[in-house]
């Protein structure tokens, strides 16, 4: 237990220390400073020329929001016309998989647009290599660029003294793509294939077992296509199981190198923050107050994993740790810390069952979920934890009976109104989307999609819903997912869960960057203080807990106590 | 209008720089820097593909270490975990049914001497290990069956025992079921050779 824990701590320093310099080294990307990967500038600029795009033309934030949808709504039909006609493509399909369902497509293709990789198909038995590389893998790539650009763009917004212009959305996605995560996927891919991550392009290959039986084992190019789904915090994985198979996911070096991958990006945003715009204190402080919640959770859930299962006692075994879902190479310690890794950074893969976790473990990766600012997603996630942010200023501001003012800017009615609706969003979304699916089990019990009885399936369903506005990805996989209803549902809900929180903040970044700043005084609000630390600690948890405590008292809590 | 072409043929170039190019160029490495394992680490025997290295297979008859139960009884074209909930009943019979089965075929052993991850399934379906306690409960059973001594046996299982990676990170002390079988077959005194 002792080693498990001490991989588990360095796992969380290695990120963390890796962290600060690729957030220092993304904010010279951004601004598009000299670093060593100029020798793609060639490339690049023959993008930028093929497509059209005047890199150097700066937008306002509409111009860059049509940009951004436009760019993902070609992303998303191009993914859905592939998927549907997967079966005419002859190439990179050496198991002859077929057209997919329309609705499977639909969700897929939202799915992968939004980064959130919620997978409702099973890789080894459905998607032809092509489908894995070609729409997933692209995706993947172009989905997180796109919450890195989303992000960037935020950061000009707040560094602007009375200009509208915040940056260009393409320079910004193609940059993102080629030197961020282009460069940390490929080390990546090839420190998996090293350790036994499976890389060629062989159909499912037949094995004589040593009992004299037969084994069909599936492969595939699998390495690169986990490096970045890891990386962009995607985590749609090559095979069902996703990094729970040893195809995936070897070792425990592979495993430890996939989950500072998770970490990486989204705890180097926070620190971009501070560089982007001179404010590296309040960059460490909010990087402090995102850490003390991830490390609690994660200390928690390892806990009640080791504690395990008080029916394993009943029956007379000496251990009761919960291995169900588990590998034994990892353990429950680096299980539990990944579950909390990625549901915080809404990456979404997994290295065990989270719908096997113990109760309060799986309400824990709920909670990591229903937050989704803890690091968060690439680029989304800082988004996310700007919009509590403020709230957090606005209620301050109205505490100490003063216009509240952000980095030098006022505060006012259109930014708090916008940062509000965008909060409501998330438990709307969830909630709403829950209630729908236990009514449709409650008309008619014979829906068939719960693996479990009981208050976890509540679970199921909430967390499936929880994953989906999150655009995290992960599941309660017991769920039986792939059915129109859970398809077009949740397909909707990963939509408007990915685009309006990533409008809003953008549309208070746009009103804020024309705002004149107002000199910081003695009395204005001082962000880098402990007490404001815990006005937002406490808007964050809040928010989380009033609006979502009902439902999580009746799935994860209840089914804690029926243990 | 501008900004449709521009999106459209963004869409395409992306999709063959970082659908195509990327992963073929990183297969393309892989293959040519560490081919076996890019492979997925393949073991023959005599010519023939017997299985993965880290891909469990399934054991059930009394010569060979038994892995861990599978969801997916080891196929690895279908893999995948139970998703079966702490609390639900169904699962508590399936464990229960597990721990019987374990008793019968090893007689000499207690429930306590069970470790869990024998009476659990991963999430892979595929789990290729276990911990050097649930090699050692079945050490007389497959000394039985093989006329073998139990103290080779129990030697073989030491030579196989993982340790923690550098000593200090990660889970030690479970062995490679298939590496483990492997051994056996090829005569328990050859079996001298790393884990690795």
């Amino acid at each position: 237990m002792f080693t498990e824990i001490t991989g588990a701590i360095m796992i969380f320093l290695l990120s963390a220390l890796l962290a600060w310099p690729l957030g220092k080294y993304m904010v010279k990307v951004f601004k598009g400073e000299p670093s060593w990967l100029d020798f793609l500038a060639p490339v690049e600029n023959a993008i930028f020329r093929l497509c059209g795009i005047r890199p150097e033309e700066g937008m306002d934030w509409k111009q860059n929001m049509k940009a951004l949808l436009l760019v993902n709504i070609a992303f998303f039909l191009l993914a859905f016309l592939l998927l549907s006609i997967q079966g005419f493509i002859a190439f990179w399909n050496p198991n002859g998989f077929g057209n997919w369902e329309p609705t499977l497509a639909f969700n897929t293709a939202a799915s992968f647009t939004t980064n959130t990789n919620l997978q409702h198909y099973s890789g080894e038995s459905t998607a032809s290599y092509f489908t894995q590389l070609a729409v997933f893998t692209w995706l993947q790539f172009v989905s997180a660029g796109t919450g890195i650009a989303a992000c960037a763009l935020l950061f000009q917004g707040l560094a602007n003294e009375t200009s509208s212009r915040l940056g260009n959305f393409y320079k910004l996605l193609i940059k993102s793509c080629t030197r961020v995560l282009l460069p940390l996927a490929a080390v990546l891919a090839l420190i998996l294939s090293f350790r036994g991550t499976v890389a060629n392009f062989r159909g499912i290959q037949q094995a004589a077992t040593l009992e004299g039986g037969a084994q069909m084992v599936a492969g595939g190019p699998a390495a690169p296509m986990i490096a970045i789904k890891q990386v962009g915090a995607n985590g749609g994985g090559f095979f069902g199981p996703n990094s729970t198979h040893p195809f995936e996911n070897p070792d425990y070096l592979s495993n430890m190198a996939e989950n500072v991958a998770i970490l990486l990006i989204p705890m180097a945003l926070v620190f971009s923050f501070g560089f982007y715009l001179q404010r590296r204190k309040l960059a460490l402080m909010f990087f402090g107050l995102m850490s003390l919640m991830f490390i609690s959770f994660a200390g928690l859930s390892a806990w009640q994993e080791a504690r395990g299962n008080p029916a394993f006692t009943d029956m007379g075994l000496a251990q009761c740790t919960n291995m169900e879902g588990k590998e034994v190479r990892f353990g429950p310690v680096a299980s539990s810390l990944w579950g909390v890794s990625t549901t915080s950074t809404s990456n979404g893969s997994v290295n065990s069952m989270h719908d096997s976790h113990t109760p309060l473990s799986g309400g824990i990766f709920l909670l990591d979920m229903l937050i989704n600012a803890i690091y968060g997603g690439v680029g989304v996630g800082f988004i996310n934890f700007f919009v509590f942010l403020v709230v957090a200023v606005f209620i301050a501001g109205q505490m100490v009976g003063r216009t509240p003012s952000l980095l030098g800017k006022k505060l006012e009615a259109r930014e708090v109104k916008i940062a509000a609706l965008i909060v409501i969003l998330h438990p709307l979304l969830i909630l709403a989307g829950t209630a729908i699916a236990a009514h449709g089990i409650r008309v008619d019990p014979e829906l068939g999609w719960l693996n479990d009885p009981g208050f976890h399936g509540f679970s199921e369903m909430m967390y499936e819903f929880s994953s989906a506005a999150a655009n995290n990805g992960s599941g309660f996989e017991g769920l039986g997912d792939n059915t129109p209803f859970w398809n077009i549902t949740t397909g909707i809900t990963m939509l408007l869960g990915r685009y309006l929180p990533i409008i809003g903040p953008l549309a208070i970044a746009g009103s804020l960057a024309v705002k004149k700043p107002v000199p910081e005084s003695a009395g204005s609000l001082k962000l880098e203080s402990f007490a404001f630390g815990a006005v937002l600690l406490s808007v964050i948890l809040i928010v989380a807990a009033l609006s979502f405590f009902p439902a999580l008292a009746l799935g994860p809590i209840a089914d804690y106590f029926t243990l | 209008m501008k900004n449709v072409r521009i999106a459209i043929g963004l869409a395409a170039i992306t999709l063959l720089i970082f659908g195509i190019a990327y992963p073929a160029a990183m297969v393309g490495l892989a293959n040519l820097l560490s081919p076996h394992n890019a492979a997925g680490k393949p073991v023959y025997r005599d010519g023939a593909l017997v299985g993965f290295e880290n891909i469990g297979q399934a054991f059930d008859s009394p010569p060979y270490f038994w892995g861990r139960p599978s969801a997916v009884g080891y196929n690895a074209a279908a893999t995948g975990g139970s998703n079966l909930s702490p609390a639900n009943p169904a699962y508590r019979q399936l464990v229960q049914n597990r721990i019987d089965t374990l008793l019968k075929y090893h007689p000499g052993i207690g429930v306590k001497d069970i470790p869990v991850e024998l009476v659990t399934a991963s999430g892979s379906g595929l789990d290729p290990h276990i911990s050097r306690a649930a090699a050692m409960i079945q050490v007389r059973r497959i000394a039985a069956s093989r006329r073998i001594s139990e103290e080779q046996l129990r030697r073989l299982i030491g030579q196989h025992c993982r340790k923690p990676l550098l000593g200090i990170a990660g889970p030690g002390d479970y062995v490679n079921v298939l590496k483990l079988n492997l051994a056996l077959d090829a005569g328990v005194e050859s079996a001298g050779q790393s884990p690795d």
